[in-house]
């Protein structure tokens, strides 16, 4: 079997004396989309945020692509990975956020070629070329020159998945993706991340859209307070809950 | 397949009438004509006092205002300003960085920088700097236990400019410090996580994304610290430094006239610090972009736009005034600039 491209193993992650993630053990295969639900508190964000390391596990394991994550094992012991290695791996993973988190002070395009450029060194001909097909690809062919703050929530957040592809990508990590739009506005989102999923693209999404769990995950986790309650097809978990806790939060967000 | 796709919008009813527009019989408010009639009394009152005291001598004035010495004085003014502020700023981000990092020394250490330059008065520091030969006559780098350094006496090292350079960058870099740092945190985390998400390093999230940002709140009160060092180059006086204030003074101990001297050096102080005004008015407004959806008018599309719309104020809910672009208002045909 391929090595799993996300393989976690009772993850466990606290800030100061509230345990957040209390025992995760997850396996994501490439080309999977696996979609996270669960109330908020759940410790979902959280745990997308430990896989590229923007946060520490306090203990279990965590791999993405084989590699632990953040750490080396040596001699029978973990070593924290120099900066430049952690950013190298993060560099692989693309990840989008609630807030949309484009850089203000940049154009679209200019958001979409930052990272290629300073990061992976390419040169700004062929980043940029990239950038707008990228920014083409999620309908904004027309917004290049746009500053964040004159673009819609549903076109900020397409800004902010092209300018995640922009760095090629192996992994794609989204966190409540379509939370913070209106409603009309998600549709145009959730389709770009449909299509990025057909492609192949081995995503989490951890989302609150019933439908799109239901259409596009190959895999659904329902998570709640630290730990994962029940997993499964999506299929399985949205028509067959097996879990009182998880019959109780579907009937409420359905 | 489903799309995910928002229900079609309700069509519009049909157009109704538009009211006409309200002309209304304004408002009058007596007592701000008086309000305005007393102060207007009073200032002139006080302009006259002293317009017309009995021995000040506006000819005076005159004759040292464009005096060879004043002029040179008043460069010395602007490049100490000027060499002043920029050793201010470069240590104060250097400073400011520090405080924030994570590095316990670091920020033990600048936080002890600035808790000592800005709880002592700025007079002393450059009287210290100043004074500094009488306990390192000389001043020497070189590599330990080993003979090899570069010895200067400090008297020759320390000039007066320098001793001014010193006395008034450095304290100025505790304040800066300060401000930048405000500046920094002022941005929101979500960035930081965004860029380092994409994998890019601590130095790079911090020059690439987030000083450019904390530039909006770091500019403004980097203007009114360059404009108060204007004025504070006055006191590099004490380090016999032939700034505008010394050498206004030192032209009074001749010709006796320290009011007139005072007013003139007051009249270049103003006009160097209305310039720098305008400045930091068009340096604000170059950061602003991003920030707010169209630019602030500069000073002179505010005019125009003050003369046009004095004499013709466009009725309400007429087409004069667009809604989309408020800060840029259409160019009149003939606004007369």
């Amino acid at each position: 079997m391929a090595t799993p491209m996300v393989r976690a193993e009772s993850v466990h992650k606290s800030f100061g004396r509230n345990e957040v993630l209390r025992g995760i053990d997850i396996e994501v295969a490439p080309r999977e989309v696996m979609c996270i639900i669960g109330p908020s508190g759940s410790g979902k964000s959280t745990f997308l945020r430990c896989i590229n390391h923007l946060e520490k596990i306090d203990a279990g394991r965590l791999w993405v692509d084989g590699e632990l994550v953040g750490y080396q094992e040596r001699g029978g012991r973990l070593h924290e990975l120099p900066d430049r290695e952690v950013c190298r791996k993060r560099s692989e993973i693309g990840m989008v956020f609630q807030g949309f988190n484009l850089f203000p002070h940049m154009t679209a395009l200019e958001n979409v070629i930052e990272a290629p450029v300073r990061v992976k060194k390419e040169a700004a001909a062929v980043a940029t070329e990239r950038g707008r097909a990228l920014l083409d690809r999620v309908g904004l062919g027309d917004k290049m020159d746009a500053h964040p703050r004159q673009l819609s929530g549903g076109q900020q957040q397409r800004v902010a998945i092209a300018r995640a592809l922009a760095m090629q990508p192996k992994l794609m990590l989204f966190d409540e993706p379509t939370s913070a739009l209106d409603p009309e506005l998600v549709g145009d989102v959730l389709n770009v991340m449909r299509d990025l999923a057909h492609e192949g693209m081995t995503m989490i999404v951890v989302t609150h859209e019933m439908g799109f769990a239901r259409e596009v995950g190959d895999s659904l986790v329902f998570m709640d307070s630290g730990m994962i309650v029940e997993a499964g097809t999506p299929r399985d978990v949205i028509g067959n809950p097996q879990q009182q806790r998880t019959k109780d939060f579907l009937s409420k967000v359905l | 397949m489903t799309e995910f796709t928002a229900d079609p919008p309700v069509p519009p009813g049909p157009p109704r009438q538009r009211p006409a527009a309200i002309r209304a019989v304004p408002l009058r408010h007596p007592w701000r004509w008086v309000a305005a009639v007393l102060v207007v009394l009073i200032l002139a009152g006080v302009v006259d006092t002293f317009i017309t005291a009995p021995y000040l001598r506006w000819s005076v004035v005159g004759q040292y205002l464009f005096d060879d010495r004043i002029l040179e004085a008043c460069v010395v003014t602007l490049y100490l300003t000027a060499i002043a502020m920029a050793v201010g700023v470069t240590l104060g981000v250097l400073l400011a960085v520090m405080r924030l990092s994570p590095n316990r020394v670091m920020s033990s250490v600048s936080w002890l920088y600035i808790w000592f330059f800005r709880g002592t008065p700025v007079l002393v520091q450059l009287f210290f700097w100043f004074s500094i030969a009488d306990i390192l006559p000389y001043l020497s780098i070189g590599i330990p236990f080993t003979h090899v350094m570069v010895q200067a006496s400090t008297n020759t090292l320390i000039t007066p400019l320098l001793a001014a350079i010193l006395g008034l960058g450095l304290n100025e870099a505790a304040y800066m410090a300060e401000i930048v740092r405000a500046g920094i945190i002022s941005v929101d985390h979500g960035q930081t996580e965004a860029a380092q998400a994409l994998g890019m390093r601590r130095p790079q999230v911090m020059r690439r994304i987030v000083l450019p940002q904390a530039m909006r709140v770091i500019v403004p009160p980097t203007g009114n610290e360059t404009i108060s060092m204007l004025k504070t180059t006055s006191l590099a006086y004490i380090v016999t430094l032939h700034e505008l204030f010394f050498v206004s003074q030192e032209i009074s101990f001749f010709n006796y006239r320290v009011i007139e001297m005072l007013i003139v050096a007051s009249i270049w102080y103003l006009v160097m610090s209305s310039i720098l005004t305008v400045f930091q008015y068009y340096i604000e407004r170059h950061f602003a972009r991003g920030a707010v959806r169209g630019l602030p008018p500069t000073p002179i599309q505010r005019l125009r736009r003050m003369l046009f719309q004095f004499h013709a104020v466009p009725p309400f809910g007429s087409d004069a005034e667009p809604d989309v672009e408020p800060w840029l208002p259409p160019a009149p045909p003939h606004s007369g600039m």
